[in-house]
């Protein structure tokens, strides 16, 4: 087929956030009719490449060909119109719609213009669903009773029921159990079969061998490999792509005589009944601990339940050997944790607030007497802590959405410094920072260790739990399926204990 | 969002430190603009008024008058903004002072004089809070729903204990402070207590722990909870203060219409909303000022004043009304969208 141009070609694609290059240049291109699979670690920009392609993103710069003829993806409807559709890894169904309701939403079956033909919308649906293996699913039913792996089908049967030539999904096995994920399989098979090409992104390199025809590796924001055959390139090479540092990482130095104080943070059979197997735990002073594993492997749940945040199906925390109330953050902050939690704007920062503000929300009772706050001292304290830490601009009072992600994250480990924390949970705390400005924040973190602090630090870069961690916890869904000193194990290692493709049983 | 390192989902513009070098300064100025334009809009409406109606409006009779009204409207909205920078609402403020107004004055209250009727009307709007915010912090309720139960119960309640009929006041204590040898320098007692209420409002806003937790909490709830702070709590005061506000507000109405009656304090759920709204405070919590909602109060009262002096019926003062609101926030929204 070579005289056939690429159904889709995108060539030097490039996409900036601010403070971050998401996409550098990335080449991709997919012939008609095959599986291609797009590989890479969490933040390698996967997710911002098929926006791209979806319409929801605007490229910088590049250029996007739709079988021989440059287009340009305006909005998500544009890329619906030339047949591309996305299946997002986060489920974009309107739950109290039925089945059929959300499969033709926006595209309704209609009589005179506006009279929906609710019938005939539920006649294609149900031969759609056929089509795809899951006639058991009622079109009338509502989306939100249906399971995870129900809706899924539900979205791809949207997708299918524009003409399209085009399917990207995005992670769909990872909410699906075997028997389930097979049939997916068989769903693409058939499509592809049809002519339909499919970018298929995955974590686990076992299915990607399984069903796809090439591969395309993205590291920081650019394609390391273009095309490679799925079945044939060798499992180290894909890997090694995936890992290979375009930017070192600098690293502090591990102090080396380690003696062992007594815990402060002891977690005895914590679980989440669906989210983490039971967990035991112990931190000591001085100590940084990391949590590996991908997205969904319980990371977050797991802190933010040490927390108080979520309360625990089973087990216990403890600090100094006291028992916390379970499911309450006072009672954790009350006795020394404080969480640096991953979705920052939305979970940690007052986003209408000066710097200070931010800093001093969680000790106010240190600048108030009898509710009255004094407002001197607690800009004094706020400028005391952020110094410490170098938070750039070195003025308290600007707004803290003026300043750069690295350094409202200083201000969220500032905040926690001024109460006087003890443990300090860190859920992904280099996300949305600048690759230069990590090694400033990981010297920070290792400089609170040092100074006394314990630290649990969860992130799906595997290299910085690595580089950063004495100790290592390797998640994979809600287990720990591995524990070691983090200078015995490698990368490697740790990608392939996150990534095998059954859950260890 | 599946990525650690991918691109921030930002709603808000990112400005750059460089770019921009002293920001906070801006928002400063950006305030002082906001409170500056509500002033100027006052200032209009006098000038309107006193052109059109000289000799009545700038009367010293006629501006006690319309602080006087001013007033009870205005202890309720600086509840309300309280309430609404939050992140809440609360519907129910005009149903409570009706009903606050009408238990103080019921003739058993009346028995106990003029500490009696205070004592109740207070009592019965910190309790009418306190049913809200229990039902809102601790029975996660939508305030919206909540305190719109509150309004139907509380104003039928109202009507159950007056059967309808105006419950005229014959403590004299009370009755005094509405004539004019009380007021003191010329400012009519109520005026003073709207004042005192403005300023510690402002205080308690500006300048305590309890003002910031508001902030935090109606800027950012979950970042609040996560922070250590304890949302629930300061729910339940929020709504006990907006309780508290209307107790006084029905004390003040009983001193100024020398009775109770449960038509009292209609729809001011909505003067009080739109008063904080045209004042500068985000529907959406996390942002208001006192100032700028007294203002609205201000400007609200100077209008139907003026109105009502030529002759225009209260439909042409609602459409009015109507119109400051909307143009209030579209200007708002411009301010906010250029920085």
């Amino acid at each position: 087929m070579a005289p056939e141009p690429p159904l889709l070609t995108m060539s030097g694609i490039t996409k900036s956030f601010p403070g971050v290059r998401a996409l550098d240049g990335v080449d991709l291109d997919v012939q008609t009719g095959e599986v291609h699979c797009l590989l890479g670690q969490n933040g390698a920009g996967k997710s911002t490449l098929i926006k791209v392609l979806a319409g929801a993103h605007q490229p910088d710069d590049g250029t996007i060909s739709w079988r021989g003829e440059r287009v340009t993806l305006r909005s998500p409807i544009a890329a619906m119109r030339l047949g591309i559709a996305t299946i997002y890894q986060e489920l974009d169904l309107v739950e109290h719609l039925s089945v059929a309701e959300n499969v033709y939403l926006g595209h309704e079956p209609t009589s005179a213009g506006f009279v929906v033909r609710g019938k005939d919308a539920k006649a294609s649906t149900a031969a759609l669903l056929k089509r795809l293996g899951h006639s058991e699913i009622d079109p009338a039913r509502l989306v939100g009773e249906l399971s995870a792996a129900q809706q899924q089908i539900v979205s791809m049967a949207r997708a299918l029921s524009h003409d399209v030539r085009l399917i990207v999904m995005d992670e769909p096995s990872a909410a699906l159990d075997p028997d389930e994920v097979d049939n997916l399989f068989r769903i693409v098979g058939d499509l592809t079969a049809e002519g339909v090409a499919v970018v298929y992104i995955s974590h686990r390199l076992e299915e990607i061998r399984r069903i796809g025809d090439r591969v395309t590796v993205l590291k920081d924001g650019r394609a390391v490999a273009g095309g490679l055959p799925a079945k044939s390139t060798p499992t180290r090479e894909v890997v090694a792509l995936m890992t290979g540092r375009n930017v070192e990482y600098v690293f502090p130095d591990r102090p080396t005589d380690q003696a062992l104080p007594e815990p402060v943070l002891e977690v005895q059979g914590l679980a989440r009944d669906g989210e983490f197997a039971p967990l035991d735990l112990t931190l000591r002073p001085g100590e940084i601990v990391g949590l590996a594993g991908l997205v969904g492997s319980g990371r977050s749940e797991i802190l933010e339940t040490i927390y108080g945040a979520r309360k625990p199906t089973a087990g216990q925390v403890l600090v100094d050997g006291r028992r916390l109330k379970p499911g309450s953050v006072r009672a954790a902050v009350r006795a020394g944790l404080g969480l640096a939690p991953e979705e920052r704007k939305a979970q940690a920062l007052l986003m209408l607030e000066s710097v200070t503000r931010n800093v001093s929300v969680s000790s106010m009772s240190r600048f108030s007497y009898g509710g009255w706050l004094d407002r001197g001292a607690e800009r004094d304290a706020a400028r005391k802590a952020t110094r410490e830490l170098s938070l750039r601009p070195d003025n308290p009072s600007v707004p803290i959405r003026t300043l750069s992600g690295g350094n409202q994250q200083k201000a969220v480990l500032a905040r926690w410094l001024l109460r006087g924390c003890r443990v300090l949970l860190l859920d992904e705390p280099t996300r949305g920072v600048d690759v230069g400005a990590r090694a400033e924040l990981y010297a920070v973190i290792r400089r609170l260790a040092d100074e006394g602090l314990a630290v649990l630090l969860v992130s799906s870069e595997v290299p910085e739990v690595l580089g950063l961690a004495d100790r290592v916890l390797v998640l994979r869904e809600g287990q720990v399926v591995h524990t070691a000193p983090a200078r015995e194990l490698d990368e490697h290692r740790v990608l392939d204990l996150v990534m095998e493709g059954s859950p260890a049983s | 969002m599946t990525q650690p390192v991918s691109p921030p989902r930002d709603d808000t513009p990112k400005v750059s430190p460089q770019a921009e070098p002293s920001p906070w300064r801006a928002v400063v100025a950006r305030a002082d603009v906001r409170t500056l334009s509500l002033l100027g809009v006052l200032a209009a409406l006098i000038l309107i008024g006193g052109i059109t109606k000289p000799d009545e409006f700038l009367d010293t009779r006629n501006l006690q008058l319309v602080l006087t009204q001013a007033s009870v409207i205005g202890v309720v909205t600086v509840g309300m903004t309280f309430v609404i920078i939050s992140g809440g609402i609360d519907l129910s403020v005009g149903a409570i002072v009706a009903l606050a107004s009408v238990w103080a004055t019921t003739v058993a209250t009346q028995d106990f004089g003029f500490v009696g009727i205070l004592f109740t009307a207070v009592l019965v709007g910190v309790g009418c809070g306190l049913v809200n915010g229990v039902l809102i912090a601790y029975g996660a309720m939508v305030p919206f729903i909540a305190t719109l139960a509150m309004l139907a119960s509380a104003r039928g309640l109202a009507l159950q204990i007056t059967d309808g009929k105006t419950q005229v006041v014959t403590v004299d204590g009370i009755l005094d402070l509405g004539e004019r040898d009380s007021y003191v320098l010329g400012i009519p007692p109520l005026v003073m207590v709207f004042a005192v209420v403005t300023i510690i409002g402002w205080l308690v806003l500006n300048r305590t722990t309890f003002g910031r937790r508001t902030v935090a909490v109606g800027g950012n709830a979950e970042a609040a909870r996560l922070a250590g702070i304890d949302v629930r709590r300061q729910r339940l005061y929020l709504y006990l203060l907006s309780g508290l506000c209307c107790g006084i507000a029905a004390f003040l109405l009983i001193i100024l219409s020398g009775s109770g009656q449960n038509t009292n304090g209609n729809l001011y759920e909505l003067d009080a909303i739109a008063a904080a709204i045209i004042g500068g405070t985000l529907l959406t919590g996390g942002r208001g000022t006192i100032v700028g909602s007294v203002l609205g109060v201000l400007i609200f009262t100077t209008i139907t004043n003026i109105f009502a002096l030529n002759n225009l019926q209260s439909d042409v003062q609602q459409i009015a009304k109507g119109a400051i609101i909307v143009a209030a926030v579209l200007v708002q929204r411009r301010t906010a969208n250029t920085t």
